[in-house]
């Protein structure tokens, strides 16, 4: 009796210290944005502000530096939006069909193709940054919002498709074969059939997707130019950037800032979230 | 008068190179106006894929499919004009009865007033009208089923199929809905083809059966031909339950007519012709009695309510006879087996073909 | 058969996307091969062959030596520290824990941000002035120093720190599913049979679970050899270059340094390590499918 006590005790002990280092960066996060600078010099990590001083959020939202830019981090935000948003719907519908075909319209060396283009799904994009620039510039897209939405599209792709294709592979093909002898053809057994069955992954794929796509680095820093910066480049930038007085509540208000929309989403939808991600990692 | 649909020459392979697969190897069959035709047969004898190939989910390799004067090779599913109900129904999840009752309806661009009043028509005709608004995952496997059935027949097409749709039902709702889908067929008189692995349906419904193994129709006739006139071993042994009885043995042909030799005895019955044959009686054609030449020893007596099959040990097999409730046989009597001269099929022992 | 209307629609609507998802993929990562043969410095140079010029000097470079190192370093501690702690938290949750919903939706946070926004958040933590070492201080330690952040040798090891805290809660996650899918009677056998607990889930429970392992294992390996954001945001690749991953070296070469060419070559050995461990995977997950009609 006293061992089993014992144990859940430990096993609570061991929840609870987990649960303190999780949370503690967040707490950090947050109590250092509120500190000003003498309280951030005269306390430590774990000391509570002084009170809810927002002034280091105003400041890099509409004012702190990054770089020679100073108008804080307010327009690589509106970059990141104008970016997310296309790019998630694009890749969601265009994954979408993808998968209708290749689970419920198969053909020969359907799978096959499908096979290859998995690789796309854990290729590093290292090795297209170079050949997509001169893409980007043959299109006349580089250094541009656009240049990125269609990056991300292509890039994501291949993780799109997989979600759908594995989601819709779950659907019996007697289902489509009765709306064909019913009269229904592809796009209409699609529409009326397919697409109202699909609400759970649709979910998790824009969830999936736009996690990814706002918290995505690499191609922003590549592909950006100076107008179209989303929001992980100017928040590194700003983080970064040389200058003779480190803000440490303003660095820690803009990275709860830039982190807010995904974190937002996750609570309130976490649960599509994990779909995502253990689909993904455990192909079915 | 033309058939309403015409299988010939149908062949179907799967694989290429050393791994083809011949999954039909020549199928022939003509099926008249208004006629219920079973494809009958074990898994993997090619029944659900000629179905396929009927309603045009698959293309055959060769052969030529009519349904009424039309060849529909190539021609797809939906301008065929035919309905299926299938094993898992296939009803549309996130529509209702009434939506999946006259989907077809809406892909033809039927007017909504003519098609609201064509699904009432349907619901009515099967009783599931208070489940026009429900969704199928509300509904029992019964109520799934006969809104599959609503959704073929509110199309009134040229050619019904079925692809064993009883399957999934309990052994109490099979054999309800097998009298329901007896009584459709009937009244609409529609031209069907039926595909089951279960030799009761096949016998109870059709009005014609094909029974099908590896690919080959192995016997295409009326339940009553199939069950008394057997074309060969497999179809013998496929249809009736308990299965007929085959008893190995050799012909003797003598001036008095000819003897059938089976191991210690021989039985006044004569083959066709002198040699080795195979003798295939049905349980319901041999008898026991106190003293017949031939004997054995009861082995198994199993009361089935309406009758009692008694299982006699003999020197040739065991054999299975029927008998009344009524029987006093009990588990290690000897008893005599006495065989009905009229009803008895010879087969060749060799090929298993009927003699 | 000749093909009908119905027939050829689905290849026609894939089309695009398999000719575009190649073209993205392979038609690249043929392009950057190419690149990395040609002798291109600030601006491609299809002009100028250089064969394996770029890869033989990339491979004499001290600091790729370094990246290679350090990615060995982060690799093994990074995929071993988030699989064991992961490993452990979905054990103990697996406990009919009160709560369970809340701490997993917890321990998975993390996941959700950006590497960058981890990155900043830890850069600050491990400060050696005013972070860890300034409240072990405060709190009493005076004699704690924690400056692995700016130090040479000790700087990658942040990268750990700050990778297995984002990353511990995915591999829960997955190992949590994975013992979920564990058949109860199994244990309960175990029970009847006088297995211990702990007994149960080192004989009985973890062999089951080693094919979660396993893509667990690929998955966070994949993850960090594409560590770029990570590093750039906790480090920039420092102190100096103490930090740099094959990632960060090859944006460095390409984007900075004008030396396109030797960029090409570090991305195609950062795909060809990549594909070492990945395409065997791929393949062995497709062949034990068996593909229905």
């Amino acid at each position: 009796m006293i061992a089993k006590n014992f144990s859940r005790v430990l096993i609570y002990g061991v929840l609870l210290l987990a649960a303190v280092l999780f949370l503690a960066p967040m707490y950090v996060m947050l109590a250092t944005s509120f500190k000003d600078a003498e309280e951030i010099r005269s306390g430590n990590l774990l000391s509570l502000p002084n009170g809810l001083n927002f002034e280091a959020w105003t400041l890099a939202w509409s004012s702190a530096c990054t770089g020679t830019d100073c108008r804080g981090l307010q327009p690589f935000f509106w970059n990141s939006v104008l970016i997310v948003f296309p790019a998630v719907l694009i890749s969601t519908l265009w994954g979408a069909v993808n998968g209708y075909v290749l689970s419920l319209w198969k053909f020969r060396g359907s799978d096959l193709l499908f096979g290859f283009m998995l690789f796309g799904v854990f290729m590093p994009f290292q090795v297209v940054l170079l050949p997509m620039s001169q893409v980007l510039g043959w299109l006349g897209i580089s250094s541009s919002v656009g240049g990125l939405i269609f990056v991300h599209c292509l890039a994501g792709l291949a993780g799109t498709t997989l979600f759908f294709r594995n989601y819709y592979a779950a659907v019996p093909k007697e289902l489509v074969n009765a709306a064909r002898i019913d009269g229904a053809g592809f796009w209409r057994i699609f529409v009326r059939i397919i697409v109202p069955l699909s609400t759970p992954i649709v979910m998790v794929t824009l969830i999936w997707q736009f996690t990814n796509i706002w918290n995505d680095f690499l191609f922003g820093v590549a592909f950006s130019g100076a107008d179209s910066k989303p929001i992980t480049v100017g928040l590194n930038n700003m983080v970064n950037t040389s200058s003779s007085v480190k803000n440490y509540n303003v660095d820690m208000a803009a990275a709860v800032i830039a982190g807010l929309p995904t974190m937002l989403i996750y609570v309130l939808a976490g649960q599509y979230f994990v779909k995502g991600l253990t689909a993904g990692a455990v192909k079915g | 008068m033309a058939s309403a649909l015409h299988i010939s020459g149908i062949r179907k392979t799967f694989g290429s190179g050393d791994k083809t697969v011949e999954v039909l190897k020549r199928i022939d069959i003509d099926v008249a106006a208004g006629e219920f035709l079973i494809l009958v047969g074990p898994s993997g004898c090619g029944k659900s894929t000629l179905l396929s190939i009927i309603a045009g989910l698959d293309d055959p390799t060769e052969g030529e499919i009519r349904i009424g004067h039309r060849n529909v090779v190539g021609v797809a599913p939906a301008q065929r004009d035919i309905a299926m109900v299938f094993q898992s129904y296939a009803l549309y999840p996130t529509m209702s009865v009434a939506e999946n009752i006259g989907f077809a309806l809406e892909m033809r661009k039927v007017p909504r007033a003519d098609r609201e009043k064509r699904i009432a028509e349907v619901a009515a005709m099967l009783q599931i009208t208070h489940l026009l608004d429900r969704r199928p995952a509300q509904l029992s496997g019964g109520q799934r089923q006969r809104v599959a059935m609503g959704r073929a027949l509110a199309r009134q097409p040229q050619l019904f199929l079925f692809d064993e749709p009883l399957s999934n039902l309990d052994a109490k709702l099979r054999v309800e809905m097998r009298a329901e889908i007896k009584r459709l067929h009937q009244a609409s008189g529609i031209t069907s083809v039926y595909v089951t692995h279960d030799q009761i349906e096949a016998m109870t419904l059709g009005s014609r059966i094909a029974v099908m193994k590896d690919g080959v129709l192995q016997q295409l006739g009326t339940p009553d031909d199939i069950y008394s006139r057997p074309a060969n071993t497999y179809v013998a042994s496929f249809i009736g339950s308990p299965t007929m009885n085959m008893i190995a043995g050799s012909t003797n042909k003598t001036l008095a007519g000819g003897l059938f030799d089976i191991k210690e005895a021989s039985l006044p019955l004569a083959g066709p012709a002198g040699g080795e044959a195979l003798l295939g009686v049905r349980p319901e054609h041999i008898s026991l009695s106190g003293d017949a030449p031939w004997r054995g020893e009861v082995s198994v007596v199993e009361p089935t309510g309406a009758d009692t099959f008694v299982v006699v040990k003999t020197a040739a097999g065991d054999i299975t006879v029927r008998t009344s409730p009524q029987t006093q046989a009990k588990p290690g009597d000897a008893v005599g087996l006495q065989i009905s001269a009229g009803h008895v099929n010879w087969f060749d022992a060799v090929s298993g073909v009927r003699l | 058969m000749k093909p009908t209307f119905e027939q050829t629609l689905p290849k026609l609507v894939i089309a695009p996307g398999f000719v575009l998802g190649f073209a993205f993929i392979y038609g690249l990562m043929i392009w950057n091969g190419v690149l990395s043969l040609t002798a291109s410095r600030m601006l491609p140079n299809y002009d100028e062959f250089a064969g394996l010029a770029q890869y033989a000097k990339l491979w004499e470079m001290d600091r790729w030596w370094l990246a290679l190192k350090n990615l060995g370093i982060f690799s093994v501690l990074y995929v071993g520290g988030a699989m064991l702690i992961g490993m452990a938290l979905a054990i103990v949750l697996d406990q009919k824990v009160r709560a369970e919903g809340w701490l997993r939706t917890l321990y998975l946070y993390p996941m959700a941000l950006s590497f960058i926004v981890t990155g900043t958040a830890w850069k600050w933590i491990l400060n050696p002035s005013l972070g860890l070492e300034k409240l072990m201080h405060d709190i009493g330690w005076s004699s704690f120093s924690f400056d692995w952040l700016v130090q040479s040798d000790t700087a990658i090891y942040c990268v750990v720190i700050a990778g297995i805290w984002q990353s511990a809660g995915f591999a829960m996650a997955l190992f949590l599913a994975g013992l979920r899918g564990i058949d109860d009677s199994i244990i309960k056998a175990a029970q009847i049979d006088g297995a211990s607990l702990p007994r149960i889930y080192w004989r009985i429970i973890l062999p089951i679970l080693r094919p979660v392992v396993f893509s667990t294992v690929m998955v966070l390996s994949h993850l960090s050899i594409k560590s770029f954001d990570l590093v750039m945001a906790l480090t920039g690749g420092g102190p100096g270059y103490a930090t740099d991953v094959p990632a960060t070296f090859m944006y460095v070469m390409s984007f900075t340094r004008g030396q396109i060419g030797l960029g090409a070559a570090s991305a195609t050995m950062m795909l060809a390590t990549v594909a070492a461990i990945v395409v065997p995977y791929l393949y062995s997950e497709l062949r034990s499918k068996p593909h229905d009609r």
